[in-house]
């Protein structure tokens, strides 16, 4: 199953951020790499939406549907940074 | 709740002679949906290994041929998903977790299973015993592809299928309860479909 | 206004279909009106929901196959084993009401500029959509720059929007590649792209150019390497991969 990318998750991001997040930069706690969110490998088909780093694959972002309300860990970020031109 | 879209079915509930055999809220799939949450693992056959940890270390480990020189049954199983899938009668060539566990001292109460890729899940010894779960290499009748798992995946049908660890390396025995990773997102510790747990709290 | 923020909370809308045109045998642009919408940019995208009676729901991402200025409008594929691909090219009427929330997306979007920088659009398959939409875009804004779409597609009866794409006024090269079946006497390309095409028909990197590459993730990820294997700056190289079966 060929993972997507941010750009799968914008409407989710949207929704838990309240901004346009397919341009924030995200730095991975891992490995180091900044990318935009569009550029992230994204798994949507699990019980949750997985969202790794390109560069090393490490976990960036666990979003889960918990009852209707979205459970987000970003735990896998160093830094995200909403794009202050959006 | 949102408003209904005319037309749209969704899924098939229950077939003809499925009575009985869905939980609730699921739907019968005929395919085999792969759900992952990173790469698919390709552990070379020759450095593979099943290992049953505890207190940290090792307490035994079978090699590939080692794993499949034990006795193996085909076991026929409904899995059900908590994405809402269910599969009724699959087919599994695979060797009982009491095989493997029953070569180790141990009182543990719970395992934790461990997989290539990083992936964890929990569960009660309980459950993991007494016939009701396995290591399975094959699928159909065919060795387990990898999408799917393989080598070799755990098999606990009694339990939603993220129970059921794909690419499993071992079983971490502990005496108290451990979250796994869609444990520690909000799903649920145990995960019996047919009482629907499928979140915490449920 | 394209280019300034939607401010205004996202949140799902009950979109009427106005219209629903068959572009190929299995692809159809559905027209959608909702209660409000503030406009799209090209390249951006709408989710939308459908929910059964027992309160089943479906939700997949389609891109907005209109221009800003045109009234929003979604080309889907019918997938055979699609879920909701199905209910949106075959039971789908006039009239009927779906769920939609948009417009989405800040990264895989095009605005005419002031300068000149050359255009590289790649499609595979469906991710022509997004593009489509930057191509009328670029008509509609009245800008000059020069644009090569690359097309890769199954076979010409599957390209979708070709009497549109063939009729490119001047400015805009339009280069198709049929992996699967060619017609008769087809002296176009064949087979997937590889490097010796992306070579050719890749706008030199020294131009400056920006490129868009939209389809599933094995032509994406393909294609992107390829243009960075040919010194295009990674940043220059927007991506949008569709799932593996086309849509998303």
């Amino acid at each position: 199953m060929e993972p997507l990318d941010g750009n799968a998750i914008g409407g989710l991001l949207q929704e838990v951020f309240g901004t346009e997040m397919t341009t924030a930069v995200g730095t991975c706690a891992a490995c180091g790499a900044t990318a935009q969110v569009a550029e992230f490998v994204v798994y949507l088909r699990a019980p949750g939406t997985v969202v790794r780093c390109r560069n090393c694959l490490g976990l960036l972002m666990v979003i889960a549907r918990i009852r209707d309300m979205n459970c987000v860990d970003l735990r896998g970020l160093a830094a995200l940074e909403a794009d202050p031109g959006v | 709740m949102s408003p209904v879209t005319r037309g749209f079915h969704g899924r098939r509930r229950e077939p003809a002679g499925a009575e009985g055999r869905v939980p609730p809220g699921q739907y019968v799939t005929d395919d085999f949906p792969v759900l992952s949450a990173g790469p698919t693992p390709r552990t070379p056959l020759e450095v593979w290994t099943f290992s049953i940890r505890q207190d940290g270390s090792t307490a035994r480990s079978w090699s590939w041929e080692e794993m499949r020189a034990l006795p193996a049954e085909r076991v026929t199983a409904d899995i059900h998903c908590v994405t809402r899938w269910s599969k009724l009668d699959t087919e599994w060539d695979a060797v009982s977790v009491d095989t493997l566990l029953g070569q180790v001292d141990h009182d543990a109460r719970y395992v934790l299973a461990f997989c290539d890729g990083g992936y964890t899940t929990n569960l009660p010894l309980a459950d993991v015993t007494g016939g009701q779960a396995w290591l399975a290499f094959g699928y159909g009748g065919q060795p387990l592809e990898p999408a799917h798992g393989g080598p070799a995946r755990l098999l606990v049908p009694h339990l939603y299928f993220w129970k059921s660890a794909k690419w499993v390396r071992g079983l971490e025995l502990l005496d108290t309860d451990q979250p796994g990773f869609w444990e520690t997102y909000g799903y649920h510790d145990y995960g019996d479909p047919w009482r629907e747990q499928r979140y915490a709290g449920d | 206004m394209a280019g300034t923020a939607l401010r205004r909370r996202l949140t799902w809308q009950l979109a009427t279909a106005a219209a629903v045109t068959a572009e190929t045998a299995s692809v159809s642009t559905i027209a959608l009106e909702l209660p409000y919408w503030p406009g799209h940019r090209a390249g951006q995208h709408l989710d939308v929901r459908l929910t059964a009676e027992d309160g089943y729901r479906a939700e997949r991402s389609y891109s907005i196959a209109s221009a800003p200025g045109e009234a929003p409008a979604i080309t889907v594929e019918r997938l055979d084993d699609g879920e909701v691909s199905p209910y949106l090219t075959e039971e789908l009427r006039v009239g009927n009401q779906i769920e939609v929330r948009g417009p989405i997306g800040g990264y895989f979007v095009w605005e005419e500029r002031n300068d000149s920088s050359p255009l590289l659009l790649l499609a595979g398959g469906s991710g022509i959509v997004p593009l489509r939409s930057i191509l009328r875009h670029r008509d509609r804004s009245g800008s000059t720059v020069p644009v090569r779409l690359l097309y890769s597609a199954r076979s010409l009866p599957e390209v979708i929007y070709r009497a549109e794409l063939d009729r490119h006024g001047p400015g805009v090269e339009v280069i198709y590649t049929l992996t699967r079946q060619r017609p008769p006497g087809w002296t176009g390309h064949a087979g997937r792209v590889d490097d010796t095409l992306l070579a050719e028909v890749a706008w030199p990197a020294d131009r400056g150019p920006l490129a868009f590459a939209c389809g599933p993730t094995p032509f994406v990820e393909a294609v992107a390497t390829g243009l960075v294997r040919l010194g295009y700056p990674p940043g220059q190289v927007k991506t949008e991969r569709f799932g593996a079966t086309g849509g998303r």
